[in-house]
């Protein structure tokens, strides 16, 4: 239902819009139910003149099962959705591709006010090597390939979101937040910030491009190894000279807002 | 006890005997219960002005961005992030806060359980006080240098602990100092209610006959005291954070950034149970009354108020699945979330249960207390989205939430609110609100309060997330469809806005020029209805009243009269 209007391009993104789908009909169901019994009362019960109401305490047995037994279907309901809702929360979030029994490449994600740095590790597979290449609010992966991707942020909370991947992880400072994930189908789509950083939250977008086996080697040989970008976060604490916090790349906050037209106080310019 | 006595001793002397009384001791410092729910309520109206002319700004900037907006001018992106922020403090601590708790809970209690006073009128008339006071430095916060916090109502730091991130210094100081003052009034208030109704009850009222209101508003009190605690001291850290630069949330000292969450959501979610008892309560109220029916299930009401009241402690990690907590937790804290969803529910359930063999009277209360159990349903059924982690991962920080929790909320503040005005104002000011007029506010409200969160779930679903001044940057948010569903929220949203001057019309026009009100318009059952319209300083002149029975004893079988007053003696 919802890759109708957002693509599902990652292992887990038809599970996740299953465990949608399957809320959808059972609360669907009993919210229809309970309209439906609710305006039924009202218009049945309307006043009338010389009719008057019925007196019940709802209290004895009987007329308790009205209240009771909707109680205990709503318990089972409850209890089928929790147990699809961690099954599907242990496969995104829990279990980790096992790097021994597949192929499994890493990524570095380091979001700051307001851009996104990537970290690619370029031909070899591995991080923190000669050949990664880092680049800022461009994210390129391979279709069919696995990849684990740690998360870090330079300065306030952000969240990467995919929404192609219906995966979203908050990006803490001072932290390394790890997840996986595996793109099924190639295109360009957006990456998006979730979590509010401040004035520039709105021009934090990025693009992920999913690209087929031999375009995304093609990629890697055509573009130069830039220097790794580590995860270091007391080093981006040091303050430039303007006060705001300095950055590893040319994305500055200053030159992030003003490559999306807005001047410091957020305003477009002209 | 010593004012409440000598202020009753007043009122022998009539009302003639205030007329001396100047502006700034009638208004300001007021010990009548009464008069401070009203300036709770009239400071509530004037801040949900604030509230709605902060939505109408940065919702035209979403539906037509960088264009001049009528009575704002153009809105830039800090301009939309202090705007929403506004938004929503203003709304829940400013406007659902004080209208539902400090103004019902001021004025019902005392005149529903039959005493002349609240037992501590002096603290009562301290924590409007500081309320009021509260509700200046948050004003003032406009108007500093930076402008107004834009760090979301949530406040998360980093960004809201340093004046480099949020580039608003002053102005999130003033935020925190302006909550953190706002939750010591709510203190002093809570403490009075639980108090009054433990101990001032009418001779004869047992637990079981207190009205469901005033059970409502004393679990939410609790509620309130048991958890406000943690985020008053993380306010404090926070505020220590921003102007001493300790770093209790700053990674880089050794702080860790998730403990504000933590404290923040193990308030702010019973907080959400804090404001919906007493929505709860008033459509017990009003149901009843306008059902001709008892409550169904008086006890069951009562306990399982009781049972979210207490689970609604445990389910504060469903606002941080993603946020970085051991994933392992998001499984304890699904599965306590939807727990929750069966008191919930089964209070809904008694509440259609009324309705059964009633005789249904179609007046503006009643349609706003109806609405209420309409609307709120689909604010509740939403939440299991939301509650069922491997949903969540999808739906978090969209327009999905945004629109459940507004399904939850508007209810809440303002369907629940407008219900206890129009049902109460006959006694609150001794003369009738227009019902036709009330009837046109009613429709002008509902339906475009669905045109605008209809959409914005749908929004939400195709991946809209929150906070955003203009989609333009993003591609996949700009296709075919979505900026016309913006557009519509945003016409419905200057609709209802526009609906709301019929209501303040009504509401200052009948307060001056409504009909005279009997003591018992709507020939209810509970004791306010047996004090004259509007009720005297000390509340009952002709002396207190005794309780007999149980409030809801609606169409009684040996009783000719259809209601039966608590205050009423013997067959």
């Amino acid at each position: 239902m919802i890759n109708k209007y957002v693509p599902s391009a990652s292992t887990f993104a038809p599970d996740i819009d299953n465990l949608i789908l399957l809320i959808l009909a059972i609360v669907g169901f009993w919210f229809l139910l309970a309209e439906f019994v609710f305006f039924g009362l009202i218009l049945k019960f309307k006043e009338e003149p010389g009719r008057k109401a019925q007196y019940v305490s709802g209290e004895k047995p009987e007329e308790k099962k009205w209240v009771s037994i909707p109680h205990y279907a709503t318990l089972v309901f409850d209890v089928i959705i929790v147990v699809m809702a961690v099954k599907v929360w242990h496969t995104v979030k829990i279990e980790m591709p096992d790097a021994e029994k597949e192929n499994v490449a890493n990524v570095r994600i380091i979001a700051q006010q307001w851009a996104w740095t990537f970290v690619h590790p370029g031909l070899d597979g591995k991080l923190d090597t000669e050949d990664d290449i880092a680049t800022v609010d461009e994210l390129h992966v391979q279709e069919g390939q696995t990849y684990v991707f740690e998360l870090t942020s330079r300065d306030v909370l952000h969240s990467f979101s995919v929404p192609v991947f219906r995966l979203k992880q908050d990006a803490i400072p001072g932290r390394i937040v790890k997840g996986w994930f595996k793109p099924t189908m190639t295109g360009q789509y957006d990456i998006q910030c979730t979590e509010i950083c401040g004035i520039g939250h709105g021009i934090m977008p990025a693009r992920i491009l999913i690209e087929s086996p031999e375009k995304h080697e093609a990629w890697m040989k055509a573009t130069p190894p830039t220097r790794s970008a580590p995860i270091d976060f007391i080093a981006t604490e040091q303050p430039l000279e303007d006060g705001k916090v300095g950055a590893l790349n040319p994305a500055t906050p200053d030159a992030a807002l003003a490559r999306n037209g807005l001047n410091n106080n957020g305003e477009d310019t002209p | 006890m010593s004012a409440a006595t000598e202020t009753h001793g007043h009122a022998g002397h009539g009302h003639d005997a205030h007329h001396d009384e100047g502006f700034i001791k009638k208004y300001l410092w007021s010990t009548d219960h009464k008069m401070i729910g009203f300036q709770y309520l009239f400071t509530g109206i004037l801040m949900a002005v604030i509230g709605g002319f902060t939505v109408y700004a940065f919702r035209m900037q979403q539906a037509f961005p960088g264009t001049h907006i009528p009575g704002f001018g153009r809105v830039t992106a800090t301009d939309y992030n202090a705007l929403v922020t506004t938004h929503g403090s203003v709304m829940v601590f400013w406007v659902a806060m004080p209208v539902l708790i400090a103004a019902l809970g001021n004025y019902l209690i005392p005149l529903m359980i039959g005493c002349d006073d609240m037992v501590f009128p002096r603290l009562n008339r301290l924590s409007y006080q500081i309320f009021l006071l509260s509700s200046v430095v948050l004003v003032a916060s406009f108007f500093v240098e930076g402008g107004a916090f834009g760090g979301a109502w949530t406040s998360y730091p980093p960004l809201s602990a340093k004046a480099e991130y949020s580039l608003t210094g002053t102005g999130s100081s003033l935020w925190l100092t302006a909550v953190a003052l706002e939750f010591a009034a709510f203190l002093m208030g809570g403490i009075n209610f639980v108090t009054t109704v433990m101990n001032s009850r009418a001779p004869g009222m047992r637990m079981f006959d207190v009205p469901m209101v005033v059970w409502m508003i004393v679990i939410a009190s609790i509620l309130f005291m048991a958890s406000v605690g943690p985020l008053v001291a993380g306010a404090i850290m926070l505020l220590f954070d921003q102007q001493l630069g300790t770093g209790f949330f700053d990674p880089a000292k050794g702080g860790d950034p998730i403990l504000w969450q933590h404290l923040f959501w193990f308030f702010g979610h019973p907080e959400v149970y804090v404001v919906l008892l007493p929505a709860m309560g008033i459509v017990a109220e009003i149901i009843t009354v306008f059902s001709r029916k008892k409550l169904f299930g008086y006890k069951t009401v009562l306990y399982t108020a009781i049972g979210t009241g207490v689970l609604s402690f445990f389910v504060w990690a469903h606002h941080q699945f993603v946020a970085g907590i051991d994933p392992r937790m998001a499984n304890v804290f699904s599965v306590t979330t939807l727990l929750i969803s069966i008191p919930v529910a089964e209070m809904i359930f008694v509440y259609i249960g009324t309705l059964y063999g009633g005789s249904v009277k179609l007046n503006t209360p009643m349609l706003w207390a109806l609405s209420f159990i309409a609307e709120f349903l689909l604010g509740g059924v939403t939440g299991i989205f939301l509650g069922a982690s491997g949903a969540d991962v999808y739906f978090h920080d969209t327009y999905f939430v945004v629109a459940h929790f507004h399904y939850t909320f508007f209810p809440i503040a303002f369907i629940g609110a407008f219900a206890a005005i129009t049902y109460w104002f006959p006694k609150m000011f001794g003369r009738e609100m227009n019902d036709t007029w009330g009837k046109v506010h009613f429709w002008g409200t509902i339906i475009p309060f669905n045109g605008i969160f209809i959409p914005l779930f749908l929004l939400g679903a195709r991946g809209d997330h929150r906070r955003i001044y203009d989609y333009r940057h993003f591609p996949d948010l700009m296709k075919a469809g979505m900026q016309d569903l913006r557009v519509f929220a945003t016409v419905c949203l200057l609709v209802l806005l526009a609906f709301q001057v019929v209501f303040l019309v009504n509401l200052f026009y009948s307060l001056v020029r409504g009909k005279k009100a009997s003591a018992n318009p709507w020939n209810a059952n509970t004791l306010e209805w047996a004090a004259p319209s509007p009720p005297p300083h000390g509340n009952f002149p002709e002396g207190l009243p005794n309780c007999y029975r149980g409030p809801y004893e609606y169409s009684h079988p040996d009783r000719a009269e259809d209601f039966w007053p608590q205050h009423v003696k013997g067959a």
